[in-house]
Formats: structure tokens, C-alpha cells, sequence
């Protein structure tokens, strides 16, 4: 239970790297924080800073008011759960939730029974002689949290605990941890590149981009109001739509035709004095098929035609992919989300629009679609500086 | 109608009990020249390995002695009751189990130490390693010729050194300059070995351990340790087997003389300079079945280092 201050918390290494770079950042006492971003943005980097794992270059770090920045990791009195899971092997799991607490000389009554007490809240209480390599990857995962939880230490850290498990575990392994959390109330800082754990996971979700902090803010204010063009397309699945586009009296012009921007868009535009030449972005779930909406619905927003590259049917909804004409948008953030996802030389000719129609699109693959989207939750970014034009706070 | 298909009835199901499937007529030809390719290494090993061991058992039961060729005969296991009953085979044994036991242990706790030092080392680990590991390229019989003159009463600069005078006519400093030097050559392989083991230790462990609270030596005997038996146990058992056949460095250092002579000395003294057969040979099978008995007792205790090998089993 504790308060985790970052201070201008900075990391070079000594060939010169900045792995990280002045983050400031205040964790309150109890709350779960996750930190994302792509391979290489310094997110496990600032864990195993604040874990003492890592020296901090400059800048310092406080828990619960203290100055930690010189002390080793054992009296920092924080957990760590990494991806590997990291147990000894040569212990049964009863041992390795115990270690810990022997190692603070914890008298064996207090030891069995709060290994019990952890084995009882992960369910683990068959398994608890046996060695990690004779379980299973979510049992040796939940050793590893009973592991950092029997200690009842200040903060958990978490190093992309579930990445080694299957997709289907995954998503049962994520909510039992925030479930976890929840429970015992403790400060949790949670390392992790899937966007879909950032968003279901976290109380607040800090992306990172190449040791600088990018956003932070809850999952719902990201999605709704993303800082810059990075954030926009890393946080959302399917990513964001980007367009390049050309901003006139109010007017869009985009790939998608001329659209005239609704109220709110075109105020905040103006306050950010936008420039020209835009980016603009559409979440997929922001179109819908024209046909099935009535006209005083469809006032709002625009509608295009477009012929069906791939349809994917979801049951509840239908991914419709679309390509369209003309220069795809560029800018440093996106083609460093695009190198991240590993998808740099797919789009070659045009770009592809995602879209998310309600189930009962009659859109078919090869043929033609009106598809209308909503004007108001168009957002514009700045092409030079990646900035989000249309930003409310 | 209904007769016959009761009379087939029992005839229909298929063989299914047998003990192991057959083997198809592929793997069986494929299993022949897997046999056939092996033979001829296999020949020549049992040749040069097997008949050597079952020619001097058979020595061993004989009186033999080459200086009496005449009075060869088959004795059963007089020559081992003369070799057991015998101070001198006790005296050799007991120095040959002094100098093993000593030696490896030194070796075992300066290899580990170099072995961390060349895992943590970050510039020239490379030069770290190759210089580390020239003592072990050194012939031993040339490295124990060094230390015999290192050590001798009138050339030797140690000797002038340490102010001792001619300790190789002595039977303990004798035995201290024999482990120095077995000690000497010897633990970069150790050390060699140990760091193979070391580099399966997982960093994440050793963070893990951190976090979980282990001070450096905590996390050395209750993580690195543990976790590298097999791989100690490996290093131990081919150190202490080598140890105990110590030969080169006795006969260079002091041939023997003044109690410092070991099973593989006195052997030689019998065999080769007493031309005595017989109770060489027997002296060299009772070498091999001590050798054995080592291997035996390491493989024993490695069987439960094993990872994987507990009594739970795998699922």
C-alpha cells in the first residue's frame, strides 16, 4: 500500500541511449497502472527502475514519500510477477510462495498459514508440493502471483505477466488479476504491449513512445480523446482509421469525399489553429451501413460508396474493409505503429479503411456499400507535429 | 443362416491385446542398419577397452611375475588378500583419497570463483577466458617439472622463497606441493565447467530472487547453487575420478618417495618396475572398481538432481 512517485525519472545507458526520458508521473496508493506502448518504448525499462533493478540515471523516485532512488530491490518491500514467471525450479510451489517470507525470517506458523491463505485465493492448494515444471503455464503464472502476494508488499509490479499463455487463459487470467487487484488494494504497476489488456486492465493507462510518455489517462478518455496521432492509432482494436486530409471554411476533403464538420470539431479546429493539410481520424465503430439508417439519422455525418475488399463477420458485428484512393496518411508516429504491428509493406497502394457495420449489413465481398460516418467524432491531428487538433479535455 | 455368423462372431475381433506393436517391416530393416552402422565403432571400443579390463582381471587371479616366469600359476584371489592385508596398498590409498578430496575441494571453490568472475565480466571476457585456461594447456608432466625445480633445495626460487629447505624430501610440504600443483593445472576446467552451468542459471531468477529479498550469498546458495547441481555434480564427478589417478604429478615431484605415493605409483611400481603381473594387475583392477564406485555414488546423487526426476512424476 503505498504512493509511487516518478520525478523526472530518466534512464541512459552508458553507450548514450535514452531508454527513458523525464517521466512524471504520480501512482496513487492503490491504483492499477499500466504501462504500454510498443517493443522498445522503455516500459519495462521504468518497471525495473522503480523494481531496483535498473539505476536511475537522474531524476528520483519516492514510495510513500521516500526517496528510494539508492536502495536494492529487497528494501524497496515491493513485488515483482515477471513474463518468464521466473520460479525455482528446484522448489515445489509451496517453497516458492515461501521464499519471500523465509528470507524475511517470518516464523513457519505465520509462513504455512499465509501460504495456505495465497494458495486458498488462487486456487492452488492441490498443487502446492509440486514442482513448477510438472504444472501448467496458467498454474505456474498463479504461483507467481501467490508468490508476490504472500509478502503483502507496498506494490506489485508486473513485466507482461500473461504474455506466455494462450489467448483463451489470457483473457481468464485477466480478469482474475483485476479481480486480484481489486481485492487486496494494492498499488499495481502493470507492464504490458496488448492494447486490450491496457484498456480492460487499468484504473489509468500511460502509453509510452520511445521513453517519453505520451498520454496518460483512464482507458475510456484515451480511446475518446487521444492526445496525438500515437495514441489514436496504438490504443483501439481494430486501430483508428487514418485519412489525409484538407481542412477549408468548416469543409473535410478526404478520400472519402467532402464532409462539413459538425459544430464542436470545427470550434475546437480553430482553437488549436489547425493547419491546411490534416490527418483525419475515424474509428471503425463511427460508420454504419446508409441503408439501414433513416435520413434525419444520417444529417450528421457523410456518406461515400465503396466496393467491398473483405467482409468479416463477427456474429455481433461485421469488419468491412474498404481501400481508399489516394496518398495513404504519413507521419513518424505512423510509421512507427505501422513497423510495431509488422505491417510497414502491406499497404502499398492506397490505404485500407476499417469498418465496424451492425450484423445486419447486407454488404457483401465485391460489391458496393453506401456507408455513412458521424461527422462530430472525426478527429484531426497535425501531420507535422502528430498533435490532436480536436482534443477536449 | 444364424449358425454361421455365431460360429464367425469370435473370429472378428481384431488382436488387440499384445504387449508392444509390432514393428513394421521399415523400422525393422531401418533399426538393422542402425546396428550395422554402430558395429565398428562398438568392435573396436570393446577391443581396445573391454579386452584390456578382462585380460588383467585374468592377470590378477595369477601368480605372475616376470622375473620368475616359470612359476606362473593360477592362485584364485591370493593377490588380493596380499594387496588388502598389505601397509603399503593402505598408505597409498589413504594419500591418493587425501590428495582427491583436498584438491577437488579447492578446485571446486577457486573454479567457482573464477567461473562467476568470467560470467560477470563484460570487457575482454574472451581474453578473460583463454588466459584463465593456459594452465590447463600446459602438459602436466612440463608444469610439474616447473614446480620441481620451483621447489627444489638448490634451484628452487619458492623453496629460497618460503624459506624451506628441500620440502620435497618431506612428506607433508611433498603433499602440499602435489595438490598445488594438481590445483594449479586443473581448475580452469573446473571452472570451465562450472560457468556452463552458470549460464543456465535464468537472469530473471536472480531478479526474482532480488525482489524476493535474497542478499547476494542468498542468492548464490539458495538460487544459483540449486539450480547448477547438475552441472557441479558433472564437474565434481570428472575432477574427483581424474584426481583419484593422480600419476604425472608424484612421479615428476617426488617419484613416490618419503609416503607420498598413490594407487596409481605403487601400481606402476609393481607392474612396470617390479614386472610383478600379477599383483600389478590386481592392483589396477582394484583401481577400476574404486573409479566405479565414485562413478556410481555421483550418478546416484545426479539421478535426483535431475530437474523433472522428483517423485511426483509429469502429468
Amino acid at each position: 500500500m503505498a504512493e509511487i512517485v516518478l520525478d523526472k525519472l530518466t534512464k541512459r545507458y552508458p553507450d548514450g541511449a535514452l531508454a527513458v526520458s523525464e517521466v512524471d508521473m504520480k501512482i496513487a496508493d492503490g491504483e492499477f497502472i499500466i504501462l504500454v506502448g510498443p517493443s522498445g518504448c522503455g516500459k519495462s525499462t521504468m518497471l525495473n527502475m522503480i523494481a531496483g533493478l535498473e539505476d536511475i540515471t537522474s531524476g528520483e523516485l519516492r514510495i510513500d514519500g521516500q526517496r528510494v532512488n539508492e536502495k536494492a530491490p529487497k528494501d524497496r518491500d515491493i513485488a515483482m510477477v515477471f513474463q518468464s514467471y521466473a520460479l525455482y525450479p528446484h522448489m515445489s510451489v509451496r517453497e516458492n510462495m515461501a521464499f519471500p517470507l523465509r528470507l524475511a525470517k517470518v516464523d513457519d506458523a505465520t509462513v504455512k498459514s499465509k501460504v495456505e491463505e495465497a494458495a486458498q485465493i488462487l486456487d492452488l492448494t492441490q498443487h502446492l508440493d509440486r514442482k513448477p515444471a510438472n504444472l501448467s503455464g496458467g498454474q505456474r503464472q498463479r504461483v507467481a502471483m501467490g508468490r508476490a502476494i504472500v509478502r503483502n508488499p507496498k506494490a506489485f509490479l508486473m513485466d507482461e505477466p500473461l504474455s506466455n499463455l494462450d489467448a483463451k487463459l489470457r483473457v481468464q487470467m485477466r480478469t482474475s488479476v483485476s479481480k486480484l487487484q481489486k481485492q487486496l488494494a494494492t498499488t499495481t504497476v502493470y507492464v504490458t504491449h496488448d492494447q486490450t489488456e491496457a484498456m480492460t486492465l487499468g484504473d489509468r493507462v500511460v502509453v509510452l513512445r520511445g521513453g517519453v510518455v505520451q498520454q496518460i489517462g483512464s482507458p475510456q478518455f484515451l480511446y475518446e480523446n487521444p492526445a496525438n496521432l500515437f495514441v489514436a492509432g496504438f490504443i483501439g482494436s481494430p486501430a483508428m482509421n487514418f485519412l489525409p486530409g484538407t481542412l477549408e471554411n468548416g469543409q473535410l476533403s478526404t478520400g472519402l469525399g467532402a464532409l462539413t464538420l459538425s459544430d464542436r470539431v470545427r470550434r475546437l479546429a480553430e482553437e488549436a489553429k489547425a493547419p491546411r493539410e490534416v490527418i483525419a481520424g475515424i474509428r471503425p465503430e463511427h460508420f454504419e451501413d446508409a441503408n439501414l439508417m433513416d435520413d434525419s439519422a444520417k444529417s450528421g455525418g457523410s456518406t461515400f460508396t465503396a466496393t467491398v475488399d473483405v467482409l468479416e463477420s463477427m456474429g455481433s458485428d461485421k469488419f468491412v474493409y474498404f481501400t481508399v484512393e489516394g496518398e495513404a496518411a504519413t507521419s513518424a508516429e505512423l510509421d512507427e505503429l505501422a513497423a510495431d504491428a509488422g505491417s510497414h509493406e502491406l499497404s502499398d497502394s492506397g490505404s485500407q479503411l476499417v469498418t465496424r457495420l451492425s450484423a445486419s449489413s447486407a454488404a457483401a465481398e465485391g460489391h458496393p456499400v453506401d456507408v455513412w460516418f458521424d461527422a462530430d467524432k472525426v478527429q484531426l491531428f497535425d501531420p507535422k507535429t502528430g498533435k490532436n487538433l480536436t482534443y477536449a479535455e | 443362416m444364424s449358425q454361421t455368423l455365431e460360429s464367425e462372431a469370435p473370429a472378428t475381433p481384431p488382436p488387440a491385446k499384445k504387449g508392444k506393436p509390432a514393428l513394421s517391416e521399415g523400422k525393422k530393416a531401418e533399426r538393422r542398419l542402425g546396428l550395422l552402422l554402430c558395429a565398428p565403432a562398438a568392435i573396436v571400443m570393446l577391443a581396445v577397452t573391454g579386452w584390456p579390463i578382462i585380460y588383467s582381471v585374468w592377470l590378477s587371479l595369477q601368480r605372475y611375475d616376470l622375473r620368475f616366469p616359470d612359476q606362473r600359476e593360477f592362485v584364485g584371489l591370493d593377490n588380493y588378500i596380499a594387496v588388502l592385508t598389505d601397509g603399503y596398498w593402505w598408505t597409498a590409498f589413504g594419500i591418493t583419497t587425501l590428495i582427491t578430496a583436498v584438491s577437488v575441494v579447492i578446485e571446486l571453490v577457486l573454479g567457482m570463483l573464477l567461473a562467476l568472475a568470467m560470467h560477470r565480466t563484460l570487457v575482454g571476457r574472451g581474453l578473460i577466458r583463454t588466459v584463465s585456461l593456459i594452465p590447463y594447456g600446459i602438459v602436466t608432466v612440463v608444469a610439474a617439472f616447473s614446480w620441481f625445480y620451483a621447489w627444489n633445495a638448490d634451484t628452487g626460487y619458492l623453496a629460497d622463497l618460503f624459506g624451506a629447505e628441500a620440502p620435497l624430501t618431506q612428506q607433508i610440504p611433498s603433499l602440499l606441493i602435489i595438490i598445488l600443483a594438481e590445483v594449479w593445472k586443473t581448475t580452469p576446467f573446473m571452472a570451465l565447467l562450472l560457468m556452463a552451468g552458470l549460464a543456465l542459471v535464468p537472469d530473471d531468477l536472480l531478479k526474482a530472487a532480488s525482489m524476493d529479498g535474497a542478499t547476494a550469498w542468498q542468492r548464490f546458495t539458495k538460487v544459483i547453487v540449486p539450480v547448477m547441481k547438475p552441472a557441479i555434480l558433472v564437474a565434481l564427478l570428472f575432477r574427483t575420478l581424474d584426481a583419484f589417478r593422480i600419476f604425472d604429478n608424484i612421479f615428476v615431484l617426488t617419484k613416490g618417495a618419503n609416503d607420498t605415493s598413490s594407487v596409481s605409483m605403487q601400481t606402476y611400481n609393481n607392474l612396470i618396475r617390479g614386472l610383478n603381473l600379477g599383483i600389478g594387475s590386481t592392483m589396477s583392477v582394484l583401481i577400476f572398481i574404486a573409479v566405479a564406485i565414485i562413478a556410481f555414488v555421483f550418478v546416484k546423487l545426479f539421478g535426483a538432481a535431475a530437474p523433472g526426476n522428483d517423485p511426483g512424476g509429469k502429468r
